[in-house]
């Protein structure tokens, strides 16, 4: 029933699908300094650290999901300048555990029609778009979250935890696809406990020690 | 037909009847007994209060004393939403947002009623304006509080429902809607429900009152059905007024879920 506006600065480099960088500086995040960090365009950074010492709030102030202090901007124009949907439209949070509002796949989706066709790309078939809510595994929602998460081409992608619930296969699928992505010119920001996937996937990394974000060596 | 006057000895012999309830409270060792008699000491008072108070009022014919009880039934209709809350915003706010969309609405609607449809001579006439407004304060009260509940505990429970549509992006009213939506639909079902069963299942207490005072049953009816429309006018925009409020005061400028402004024990 509210309508939001349009920013266009942000709307139409997005489209372009040209340069994507998310800084943050002095952002206040309880219990850590205040955080500052870069991620550009078609990289990708790892960010690391104990269970518990700020990670997921860090990427859901990077999201504006909270009321945190500090500079956000992306491409220089900062957060202030754009309203709050409008900046979740381009700096994207997916969180470890996915919300669901609606009682089938299809429903969560923008558009609604194409959603099928789609879904082969994370490993499930077609008629998935039908598939009830309450009956989908930790794994297949954590899939579809992504999907759902991807389809506006979001232009930084904070993932917490993205493959947390899933098996082999799958989870080199969503590595794909998260790869493909950074190929397009998407930056990416991955939490990750997996050593693995972070050389797999990531350019560089961030860790958090003794409540600092620091440089991976 | 006429008006019968009851005496004070009517009363007394009609109080024994609550003494039933007492009984039944002792042979089956319920423990209420004692409630039952305080809560008809407290009827008595409060009733007997308040009629010396209108009669006073009454008399007075003043606009200032007729909006100054007014506004008194309205605070203490704000603390009653209050009472019907299991979680409050912090600091006024359930208070302040449950008082505005009652004040709002039922003044809307009572001023159309006394200055369109009912029309007394004086238009501020206590007799008509406090009968009318305490009809529609208990109403409204009801669907507001209702409201309230329903949206303040669906954001709490769809909490990372609601956090998934704003993270895509979604506006504030576009990821509380299913919220706000089940709240309105709850705070107007009880005014739906007593239209649908009135007149078969219940016979309303003010049309009774009318009838028992000699007034024609045709003439009640026609009393008791503007009431009613009085009442679902005034419960519908306070319910909106109260609901979409407080989905202001659970998100922020930035459209971020704030369940850090409600008070959690």
């Amino acid at each position: 029933m509210v309508g939001s506006l349009e920013e266009p600065a942000v709307r139409e480099r997005s489209e372009r699908g040209a340069v994507a960088r998310l800084t943050a500086a002095g952002l206040q995040v309880p219990g850590l300094e205040p955080v500052s960090l870069t991620v550009s365009s078609g990289e990708c950074v790892s960010l690391s650290g104990p269970s518990g010492s700020g990670k997921s709030l860090i990427l859901r102030a990077l999201a504006d999901l909270d009321p945190r202090a500090g500079e956000l901007a992306l491409d220089g124009t900062p957060r202030t300048e754009v309203s709050g949907p409008n900046w979740r439209r381009a700096v994207r949070y997916f969180a470890a555990e996915s919300g669901w509002w609606g009682g089938r796949v299809r429903d969560h989706f923008r558009d609604q029609g194409s959603v099928g066709s789609s879904l082969d790309i994370v490993g499930l078939p077609a008629d998935a778009a039908d598939w009830q809510i309450d009956r989908l595994s930790s794994g297949e929602r954590q899939r579809l979250a992504l999907l759902r998460g991807l389809e506006d081409g979001p232009r930084v992608l904070l993932l917490d935890e993205p493959t947390g619930a899933l098996d082999e296969d799958t989870r080199d699928l969503v590595e794909t696809l998260i790869m493909a992505k950074r190929a397009g010119g998407t930056a990416v920001l991955l939490v990750s406990h997996d050593r693995g996937q972070i050389a797999r996937l990531a350019d560089r990394g961030l860790e958090i020690r003794g409540g600092c974000v620091e440089t991976t060596p | 037909m006429s008006y019968v006057v009851l005496s004070y000895a009517d009363l007394a012999l009609a109080a024994t009847l609550i003494l039933i309830s007492g009984a039944l409270s002792l042979a089956f060792r319920l423990g209420v007994g004692q409630q039952m008699l305080i809560a008809a000491a407290r009827m008595c008072v409060q009733l007997g209060a308040i009629g010396f108070v209108l009669k006073f009022i009454f008399a007075q014919s003043s606009p200032l004393w007729t909006i100054g009880l007014a506004a008194m039934m309205l605070l203490i209709a704000g603390r009653e939403v209050l009472g019907r809350q299991t979680t409050l915003f912090r600091g006024l706010w359930t208070y302040g947002i449950g008082t505005a969309a009652m004040t709002f609405a039922t003044t809307l609607v009572l001023t159309f009623a006394l200055l369109v449809l009912v029309r007394p001579e004086p238009w501020y006439a206590a007799r008509f304006a406090l009968p009318l407004l305490g009809m529609l304060l208990g109403n409204t009260l009801s669907g507001v509080s209702l409201g309230l509940e329903t949206l303040i505990a669906t954001a709490r429970r769809e909490r990372s429902a609601i956090e998934a549509r704003i993270a895509l992006g979604h506006t504030r009213f576009e990821a509380l809607g299913d919220a706000y939506r089940s709240s309105l639909r709850t705070g107007l079902m009880p005014i739906i429900n007593a239209m649908s069963a009135t007149g078969i299942v219940t016979l309303p207490g003010m049309m009774t009152g009318q009838v028992l005072a000699g007034v024609d049953p045709v003439e009640a009816v026609k009393y008791q059905i503007l009431v009613m429309f009085l009442i679902g006018g005034a419960t519908a925009l306070g319910v909106v007024g109260a609901v979409l409020a407080s989905v202001m005061r659970l998100t922020d400028e930035r459209h971020r879920l704030r369940l850090d402004r409600l008070r959690v024990e």
